[in-house]
């Protein structure tokens, strides 16, 4: 054993700048994601056929293969087939975004389904038209059932985007691992950004608790 | 006010409905009774189109609704309706479930929609349960709310499915209590049901139905009492 924590104090400026990148990346995948996931779903209890297919196609492609194959195909092949020079943080939060758009807009989905059919059917009798009820009765209760899982892909999200370390984006893992070459150490900087991403995880679910103990209130006294 | 013309339905293979005819006249009050999988719940909920018909004509106030032209969520406004699992709006308070379809629906002021409420809520006995969530309610309590949930659209009719089928024993009677203060208030009312009591005492006509056939109707005291048809007899003998 000889750990020695002092070695990386020079460093820990550096490895804090990475916070700000990972998070400014899983944001930005996040919104991208979650506009596309709910056209997606929407597309997905709908009845157009065609639009039913599109959303069904594109998750079993995006569910189905790895998201490091996905990364590399935007940041490796699309260049080759183009020509267009993709930075790698466009590319990372092309595929991540485009990635979980899949998962979230299976997540809203069965939220939207799991509403019971009985508060269609008693907006639908009191005259309330389909856009309405989906708005103000709908979407609501669907929003509860969803925020669980919600908040699951986002904290699955914030851990995974350490991926894009690989294409060479100065996140909290790469700026790990930039540190261990050059100290020849590696254990004490993975140590380090590890404890952040706990500590970044810890966050989310705490406030994903709130947030589902406010929604909570009509369900007692 | 309402004439249903040859309705059927199918479901797949499965056929519900064979061609029903029958005509509801304003003000009166009629109960559809049947062993079940007869069709009763179908044939109400094609009345409001919640399930569409599959032939036949449902014409009310001289408005076809199984014609695609007519428009359906105006006419509901008109049709009230009460289902056996009350299906309350969860996320709102009594009082918000009572005024949100005339606000969104038909564009009614707050300040009116609210005193309406009120008014209702007074009605059914529920005044101070205005501002509680549905799941703090009893089963009895909620059905009364959504009773007056439905008459807050100011309905010209009101269809109950099954009202009292999900209610334990004791809270039966308030909600038949609302509902007969109900028809007596002059309400046009299409009510399936297994309260043979309250068909007897508050109906003014009733529909026996059996595998999708009107098998019979007639008023209340010659059908308990002298049922024309065999399977209505067996029928009365078997839950009287």
């Amino acid at each position: 054993m000889n750990l020695d924590f002092s070695q990386i104090t020079p460093y820990i400026p550096f490895m804090l700048e990475g916070i700000w990148v990972t998070l400014k990346f899983v944001v930005v995948a996040l919104l991208f994601g979650s506009i596309l996931g709910t056209l997606l779903a929407l597309f997905k209890i709908g009845t157009v056929k065609p639009l039913n297919w599109i959303a069904i196609v594109y998750t079993s492609i995006f569910r189905g293969t790895p998201l490091i194959l996905q990364l590399m195909i935007f940041y490796f092949a699309i260049p080759q087939l183009t020509g267009y020079d993709i930075s790698p943080f466009l590319a990372a939060i092309l595929a991540f975004g485009l990635n979980s758009a899949a998962y979230i807009s299976e997540i809203i989905r069965a939220g939207i389904q799991a509403v019971d059919k009985g508060q269609t059917e008693a907006a639908l009798a009191l005259g309330v038209p389909y856009r309405q009820m989906m708005i103000d009765i709908i979407l609501p209760q669907a929003f509860k059932n969803i925020l669980p899982a919600l908040m699951n892909e986002v904290i699955t999200l914030t851990k995974e985007s350490a991926l894009v370390s690989t294409i060479s984006v100065l996140d909290l893992m790469r700026r790990a691992q930039v540190v261990g070459s050059d100290l020849y150490r590696s254990f004490e900087p993975l140590l380090f950004v590890g404890f952040i991403y706990w500590a970044m995880v810890f966050v989310l679910s705490a406030i994903g608790k709130v947030i589902e103990r406010r929604l909570k209130v009509s369900d007692q006294s | 006010m309402i004439k249903v013309e040859k309705l059927t339905k199918k479901f797949g293979k499965n056929e519900v409905l064979r061609g029903i005819s029958t005509e509801i006249a304003k003000g009166e009050v009629v109960s559809i009774i049947g062993p079940s999988g007869s069709g009763k719940s179908t044939f109400l909920r094609c009345l409001n189109v919640l399930e569409t018909p599959t032939t036949g004509n449902i014409i009310v106030e001289n408005q076809n609704l199984t014609d695609s032209k007519t428009p359906i969520h105006k006419m509901r406004q008109q049709i009230g309706m009460v289902f056996q699992h009350f299906h309350l709006f969860p996320h709102l308070t009594v009082l918000e479930n009572l005024t949100y379809a005339p606000m969104k629906a038909k564009g009614v002021k707050k300040q009116v929609a609210v005193e309406n409420a009120r008014e209702l809520l007074k009605k059914v006995g529920l005044s101070e349960k205005e501002s509680a969530y549905p799941s703090s309610l009893s089963g009895g309590q909620k059905q009364r709310v959504a009773i007056a949930r439905a008459l807050a659209m100011e309905p010209e009719l009101m269809l109950f499915d099954e009202p009292t089928s999900a209610l334990d024993p004791e809270m039966v009677k308030e909600v038949l209590d609302v509902m007969k203060d109900l028809a007596k208030s002059g309400m046009t009312m299409v009510v399936v049901t297994h309260e043979m009591g309250f068909a007897r005492e508050v109906a003014d006509r009733i529909l026996f139905l059996d595998h999708g056939v009107l098998l019979e109707e007639g008023k209340p005291a010659e059908f308990f009492t002298q049922p024309k048809t065999a399977r209505a007899k067996e029928f009365l003998d078997k839950i009287l």
